[in-house]
């Protein structure tokens, strides 16, 4: 597949405006970006697990979707997405439909990585031929900042608040894409806002063109959550890939493969420091805590790549 | 023309599955409804049928993908028992907003705990107000005759509303019984193709659902969707006369038996209305004027066709297979005693929790609810209304 | 066939909301003016601009028309003004002001 960007941002726009995520969120630029991979002329099913998406796109009788959409609970977007595909097959083999259509479902990590993670795991493991991406920004947003399983450790967040007695959330976040990948799913790839979005544009054309199940980890981070200045969305997600926080990768037919290895991996506090969330880690005495958080950002790395060295 | 056949409940539901061709039907086993969704596969393993059977890892998964199904422009269905119901629960109540006419084969079963495999209506009832269609069966051939009018009623478009067509678990699930079935091409005729006006594949024009609701919509909406449960009665007796006219068999929105002229009444859904007949008929040859009220149609609930029915009694017993921790009774008595007041009934009116946890009703247990009756109308005086049948005191 | 939502505002009545509450149709939410939440709007200094796009993909609100491979003034309507377009154009053809 050739990239072209212009064309890619000249294709008609999927995703309307209108709705009402927060200015300058990552979850819209995230979504937007993903419906750029599908190919002029198909056609789409949307889903959406609850969250700040689901209530700001879809707001009685103000829809922001351009394909058809459809939005369940919170806990189960792989599963109401694998019925829909269901339909499908069933109506193109009763002879009742000839139009081609592409099944994505999106997530925050709330709805994918915990209360989803059942109905998210039964549709990659039955390989319904979808798409499911989460747009990771590291918490339940919707609800008021609330920590997930893909919260990063020791961020500040209102269920693991920082107090005398706290650092933060004490636990390391769930590696998803791993675990995803572990399903034996034909691709699985973890991307954000980079440049000229060459890389999220790419791998979304591959999910939804591969034959099957696919999964999308996009970091896409959230203003109010991380508490970051709102116009340097950019530059926080250039960080979290500069410093291996958020390698890209991708693992096609069970072959990992690293897209970026930064020529000079930064130190985390150059993503963390830009961060409310982490403002508590850069008090005079709590050095160590950052020193834990690289450690753990280098084990994982070093796993990374030796999971890709094998291929 | 008709086929004798003898069958268990379970598999008069997937004979009929058969017949009806649904386009998606995603499952999740739980006894004890499992053999619905067993016999189902073996139907597609051997093309029998062109449905996509969809082998989920739960029923909340089931459910939810009966809904994007449905949702997208398929006849969706899935089955299910007891904790597998309770598990849907939030679903039941999106499948019924969003207006789907999808099915769910219930095999009625004890909920949890102590955990227990044998029927109950707790898992059902549990569900009454979830905005579905429920339909019960006292014996393996309404479960059959019940499925096959499904679709009929939940599609029709003054209605479009899910539809739960219920058996007592092992009493008719499991035991094998002698019915008649309809052919193939007599099913598929009757049931028809599923035409949406609106669907999530319609290349006309997409569709978005599922929406967020501001405070403004949300009273509306509820308002809006009960308008089709106005309608369902009326379609319920037009689909069974329809269904008489192939089968022979008539349905109404309940069964009326031996009711006439009674002067004591039991009101019951389910199997346990099969052993009640056979106390009445007995006590009848006895010159005892008692009758039964057997529920086939409880939500929505024929209220004032229900009160008319009861007008000429003395004395009714109403019969809960499920608490309703009220300290007044179960759902069913709540029910039927509302319409009798509202019908100013002068009947005096008892209600019995049951047969909990697959506990075996008599003969002579009914026997002793008629009799109990008769000593309530001789007293004037009902006692205590909320009673257990057959309880180890 | 695709719903009139003029006829679906919050005084509407029972009978006038669209069955099971499904629009069928897309992309109504442009009917909502979003544009009135921001304090600072960009402003296009098309002179300055390469049509680089780089702005395109970066706005959360669908506020910056592509056609033809060209880019062309923010949609005021919808553009929420966080200012991160601004910071994606390397050649300075962007500016926050006061609304």
């Amino acid at each position: 597949m050739s990239y072209n960007f212009k064309e890619t941002m000249s294709k008609p726009e999927r995703l309307a405006p209108g709705h009402r995520m927060c200015a300058g969120c990552g979850g819209t630029i995230a979504v937007r970006n993903v419906l750029r991979g599908l190919h002029e002329g198909d056609k789409a099913v949307i889903g959406n697990a609850t969250g700040c998406l689901e209530v700001s796109t879809f707001t009685y009788p103000y829809t922001a979707w351009e394909d058809s959409y459809i939005h369940n609970a919170f806990e189960n977007a792989g599963a109401t997405l694998s019925g829909v595909e269901g339909a499908y097959k069933a109506l193109k083999r009763k002879g009742k439909l000839d139009e081609t259509y592409k099944f994505i479902t999106f997530g925050g990590d709330g709805g994918t990585y915990d209360i989803g993670f059942q109905s998210l795991s039964g549709a990659m493991e039955r390989n319904a031929d979808m798409v499911y991406v989460c747009y990771d920004n590291g918490a339940y947003m919707n609800t008021g900042i609330q920590r997930s399983s893909a919260t990063p450790m020791y961020a500040d967040t209102t269920t693991t608040p920082v107090g005398s007695a706290s650092n933060g959330k004490p636990q390391n976040r769930k590696d998803l894409a791993a675990i995803i990948a572990a399903h034996d799913v034909p691709y699985v790839a973890q991307t954000t806002f980079i440049g000229n979005f060459k890389d999220l544009h790419v791998k979304s054309e591959k999910a939804i063109y591969t034959p099957g199940a696919a999964f999308l980890n996009i970091m896409a981070p959230c203003p109010r959550g991380w508490r970051y200045n709102t116009p340097d969305i950019m530059e926080i997600c250039k960080l979290g890939v500069e410093t291996c926080y958020w390698p890209l990768f991708e693992v096609v037919e069970g072959k990992w493969i690293l897209n970026y290895e930064p020529k000079k991996k930064l130190p985390i506090e150059d993503f963390l420091k830009p961060q409310g969330r982490f403002k508590h880690l850069f008090k005079k005495g709590n050095e160590y805590l950052i020193e834990e958080f690289q450690k753990e950002v280098d084990r994982r790395w070093e796993e990374l790549q030796f999971r890709c060295s094998r291929g | 023309m008709a086929k004798r056949d003898r069958l268990s409940g379970n598999e008069a539901i997937a004979i009929a599955l058969r017949q009806i061709n649904p386009d998606v039907f995603p499952a999740f086993p739980i006894t004890p409804s499992t053999e619905i969704p067993q016999y189902f596969a073996s139907f597609v393993a051997n093309g029998q049928v062109d449905t996509e059977f969809i082998p989920v890892e739960s029923e909340h998964s089931s459910m939810s993908a009966a809904i994007g199904a449905s949702a997208a422009g398929a006849r969706s269905l899935t089955a299910t028992s007891s904790c597998g119901l309770a598990y849907m629960w939030e679903e039941l109540y999106i499948a019924a907003s969003n207006r789907l006419p999808l099915a769910l084969a219930l095999v009625n079963r004890a909920l949890s705990g102590p955990i227990n495999i044998n029927c109950d209506h707790s898992d059902s009832m549990g569900a009454r107000d979830a905005g579905w269609i429920q339909v019960y069966a006292e014996n393996n051939q309404e479960a059959y005759d019940n499925m096959v009018q499904a679709y009929r009623i939940a599609e029709h478009k003054d209605v479009r509303l899910p539809i739960m067509i219920c058996q007592d678990g092992f009493i008719t699930s499991h035991a094998v019984e002698n019915m008649e079935l309809l052919e193939d091409e007599e099913v598929k005729n009757f049931v028809g193709e599923y035409e949406p006006e609106n669907y999530l594949l319609n290349p006309g024009c997409p569709m978005a659902v599922g929406p967020y609701s501001i405070t403004d919509y949300y009273m509306e909406a509820k308002r809006n969707q009960a308008e089709g449960m106005k309608h369902v009665e009326k379609i319920v007796l037009e689909v069974a006369e329809e269904f008489a006219k192939l089968s022979g068999r008539e349905y109404g929105l309940f069964e009326a038996y031996r009711l006439e002229d009674a002067e004591y009444a039991v009101v019951m859904i389910g199997s346990a209305a099969g052993t009640t007949k056979d106390a009445i008929d007995k006590l009848r040859e006895q010159g005892e004027k008692v009758g039964l009220l057997k529920i086939r149609l409880y939500r929505p609930f024929p209220a004032e066709t229900i009160a008319q029915a009861l007008k000429g009694v003395k004395a009714v017993a109403v019969m809960d297979r499920a608490e309703g921790y009220t300290n007044h009774g179960g759902p069913l008595g709540a029910d039927v005693m509302a319409a009798l007041y509202r019908a100013r009934s002068q009947a005096l009116a008892v209600n019995y929790i049951y047969g909990l946890g697959g506990r075996d009703v008599r003969v002579e247990d009914m026997e002793g609810i008629f009799a109990t009756l008769k000593q309530i109308a001789a007293d004037g005086d009902a006692g205590e209304t909320y009673r257990y049948l057959g309880i180890r005191e | 066939m695709a719903a009139d939502i003029t006829k679906l505002g919050v005084k509407a009545t029972w009978k006038d909301l669209t069955e099971g509450m499904i629009i069928a149709g897309a992309g109504t939410s442009k009917e909502f003016n979003t544009g009135e939440w921001s304090t600072d709007k960009p402003v296009f200094i098309e002179e300055k601009c390469k049509q680089c796009l780089l702005c395109t993909p970066v706005c959360p609100d669908s506020c910056i028309p592509v056609k033809d491979g060209k880019r062309g003034e923010f949609d005021y309507d919808h553009c929420k003004g966080c200012g991160i377009c601004v910071k994606s154009c390397p050649f300075g053809a962007i500016t926050m002001e006061g609304v």
